[in-house]
């Protein structure tokens, strides 16, 4: 049967088994949202106030399932404000399909009304994008962008199409195969190397896991974890690696990094053999290179060869899913005769334990103000550690990390990577239309909230019961701490002057507003938030903390691991 | 270290800005870059010459291969192989330089292919040095015009970059 391009979008995203769609309407896209209105069974479109949040609550839907989130937006600015989403989901490695609308062909160079070079612009951020050209093109098309998306390393990919193609017949049939012959990620890693692999991790006296966000995006959280527990090595997560392994075990020895703990950051430091797993030796892990792990010979996993010596050169490279590689680890662990050093091992452990002992999470509970830790600390209380956490960016993003102790794999939403404030609430809606009955908590400042606070509108007009757990200390607290150390504490424009009241704000939308500033109130304040009296309810908790925090354990920039500021 | 990376990527528009756009993203060096189809119209080959120590040419080699569009890729330089490049340079010809210029383009190989009273245009293939070399030779002032259609080269004997 014949269809329009149009038609043919929305039959193939069902086909796909596409459950929901964020976007925004424009004339470039009208005759899709025209089909969506006609033709459309299955599919949900949301919709929200901005393109960027579109982007974001797919990102937050993609990383809280592991299914590809899907956007929709015109053509021009559309596209645009999608840009900052897209380049999110890039340096995160999401997989998300985006469709833009594009002016028609025949308009296409001429800089038509809402004319932008689409594919051009997000050429450096996505994994692959396309121009459809041709009608009998599209399901190809489509096809391939969510193969693309969602195998290899996921990534962001973007489908341009022109209004034309859109209005254009043919017919269709949903495209069961693709083949690229220019695409062929890895699907196993190499025995051999793996089997070397095991023999260094076994040869180990200072051994140490560090392991990141390819473990949840590569769904090996339990291969990890009998691994850890198998080997009794000491492991630590990366800022997007929260959750693959359970926080409140007493292998874990807490984020590593910059704002990492005393204990990781110093047994990565002292390792003599680091396995790094699905981690990619961020700058804010390493901190200077020069001074990272004197000692370890390295061993990393990754899915993208890319990866691997790409900052730090390793001894025994494996190229493969992490979740195969790890499996073949532990079959190869079954067999082995060869055990961990166990005296070695004693011997690292009570080193840790003393490093441990430190408690370098501490901080002052006696104060007039509320402690931003201390909230994040209630809100694990309140929710019982099991809550979808979306984040923005700031010291409020890393209290969340260090205070928030995530027990499984895809909880932990945030912006590791790009580091994009008006992240958090847009991926908190995501996260809750994958998950209605959940509990899900946008942890935000309020600087962060203001980047995508009109998405307020949406969370009402969907009924999404996200809950904003808003550290208002009225600075832009990151900015303002590396003034405080570094800038002699002039605080140039860190200052949040004339905010909004958010509890009127918050009902201002029809939502329940809440503020808490008494130190000896908060869990129970907190406590009401999430009781069941606000189950089916959006509720902006607006919480006042103290000014003067920052954010500790702290590696300032340059320094290694070993050189922390702790108090 | 010069290097010299040929690839086959797919016909398709924009394959090539997605070549250039990873190296001025990335800060890699590009010394010379050429792009033209091949027997088989669905690929184009494209060899560029660059620098780097050898774990950045490594880098360069790992995000090529990322590339959807890019097919194959190899490095030239890691084995034995041919390059040649070819050259159309137009000098200016009068009087005696002009018996002089035609003895020089004989000692290099070159072919004068294009003549006028006042110019002659000479067509030179080989190594980029020999290129280099040439040029080193003739008085600067006397060049009106240089072209060079960067480097492209084949692995000797039988190994080949193909699908």
């Amino acid at each position: 049967m014949e269809m329009t391009g149009a038609q043919i979008f929305v039959k193939y995203l069902e086909d796909e088994g596409v459950e929901h769609i964020w976007g925004y309407p424009g004339g470039a896209v009208l005759p899709i949202y025209d089909a969506l209105d006609t033709d459309a069974q299955k599919l949900n479109h949301i919709l929200v106030r901005h393109e960027q949040a579109a982007v974001h609550a797919a990102d937050g839907y993609a990383r809280s399932t592991g299914k590809p989130g899907v956007v929709l937006v015109t053509s021009g600015p559309g596209a645009t404000n999608a840009v900052t989403g897209i380049a999110t989901a890039y340096m995160d490695s999401i997989p998300m399909v985006c469709i833009t609308g594009q002016v028609p062909t025949a308009l296409i160079g001429l800089d038509a009304f809402q004319e932008i070079d689409t594919v051009g612009i997000t050429r450096p951020i996505v994994k692959h994008n396309f121009l459809v050209k041709d009608v009998s093109e599209l399901a190809i098309t489509l096809k391939k962008a969510f193969h693309l998306a969602t195998t290899g390393r996921p990534g962001p990919v973007v489908v341009d199409i022109p209004k034309d193609v859109q209005n254009a017949k043919s017919t269709y049939e949903y495209p069961q195969e693709v083949e690229m012959r220019s695409y062929l990620p890895v699907t196993k890693g190499h025995s051999g190397q793996i089997k070397k692999a095991v023999e260094l991790m076994l040869s180990a006296k200072r051994p140490i896991l560090y392991t990141g966000g390819g473990v949840v995006l590569g769904d090996a959280s339990e291969e990890l974890t009998q691994l850890a527990r198998k080997l009794g090595y000491p492991i630590t997560n990366t800022l997007m690696g929260l959750g693959s392994y359970p926080a409140d075990d007493k292998q874990f020895v807490g984020m590593l990094g910059m704002h990492g703990t005393y204990e990781a950051n110093l047994s990565m430091h002292h390792s003599d053999v680091i396995i790094a797993i699905g981690a990619r030796f961020d700058d804010r892990v390493t901190g200077n290179l020069e001074k990272f792990c004197p000692d370890a010979k390295i061993i990393h996993v990754d899915i993208d060869p890319a990866s691997i010596s790409k900052n730090v050169i390793v001894d025994v490279p494996i190229v493969g899913p992490v979740k195969q590689v790890l499996t073949e680890m532990l079959s190869i662990l079954d067999k082995t005769e060869q055990k961990p050093d166990e005296k070695a091992l004693a011997e690292w452990w009570e080193q840790i334990e003393q490093w441990r002992s430190t408690n370098c999470l501490r901080y002052d509970t006696l104060g007039a103000k509320i402690k931003p830790q201390a909230a994040v600390e209630a809100l694990w209380e309140v929710t019982n550690g099991d809550a979808y956490v979306a984040s923005d960016v700031g010291q409020h993003q890393m209290y969340a990390a260090q205070y928030y102790r995530f027990n499984k794999p895809r909880r932990w939403l945030n912006s590791g990577g790009l580091g994009t404030m008006g992240f958090g609430l847009p991926a908190a809606m995501g996260a809750q239309m994958a998950h209605p009955d959940a509990t899900v908590v946008c942890v935000t400042g309020e600087g962060s909230i203001q980047m995508n606070i009109q998405e307020l509108s949406t969370c009402m007009q969907y009924g999404l019961p996200v809950k904003v757990v808003c550290l208002n200390n009225g600075f832009l607290g990151m900015v303002r701490q590396w003034q405080e150390f570094f800038y002699e504490r002039r605080y140039s424009m860190s200052y949040m002057d004339s905010l909004p009241d958010f509890v009127k704000l918050a009902e201002a939308y029809g939502h329940v507003g809440m503020r808490i500033e008494d130190p000896k109130r908060l869990k129970e304040q907190l406590a009401d938030a999430f009781s069941d009296k606000y189950k089916d309810r959006f509720v902006f908790i607006d919480i006042i903390t103290d000014q003067q925090e920052n954010v500790y354990p702290m590696i300032p920039a340059g320094a290694g691991l070993n050189e922390m500021i702790l108090v | 270290m010069k290097h010299v990376i040929s690839m086959l990527m797919e016909n398709e528009s924009g394959a090539l800005s997605r070549v250039a756009g990873l190296f001025s993203a990335r800060g890699y060096n590009i010394h010379a870059l050429t792009v033209a189809p091949t027997e088989d119209e669905s690929l184009s080959r494209l060899t560029l010459v660059t620098s780097g120590t050898d774990q950045q040419i490594e880098q360069i080699v790992k995000h090529l291969n990322r590339l959807i569009d890019v097919v194959k890729v190899l490095d030239l330089t890691e084995g034995s192989h041919i390059e040649r490049e070819l050259m159309l340079i137009k000098l200016s010809a009068t009087g005696e330089m002009r018996e002089e210029f035609k003895r020089l383009a004989d000692i290099f190989r070159g072919d004068i292919v294009d003549v006028t009273s006042t110019t002659y245009t000479i067509q030179m293939v080989g190594e980029s040095k020999k290129l280099d070399a040439f040029i080193q030779t003739i008085d600067a002032g006397l060049i009106l015009e240089t072209v060079r259609s960067g480097t492209v080269g084949v692995m000797r004997g039988e190994k080949c970059l193909h699908l």
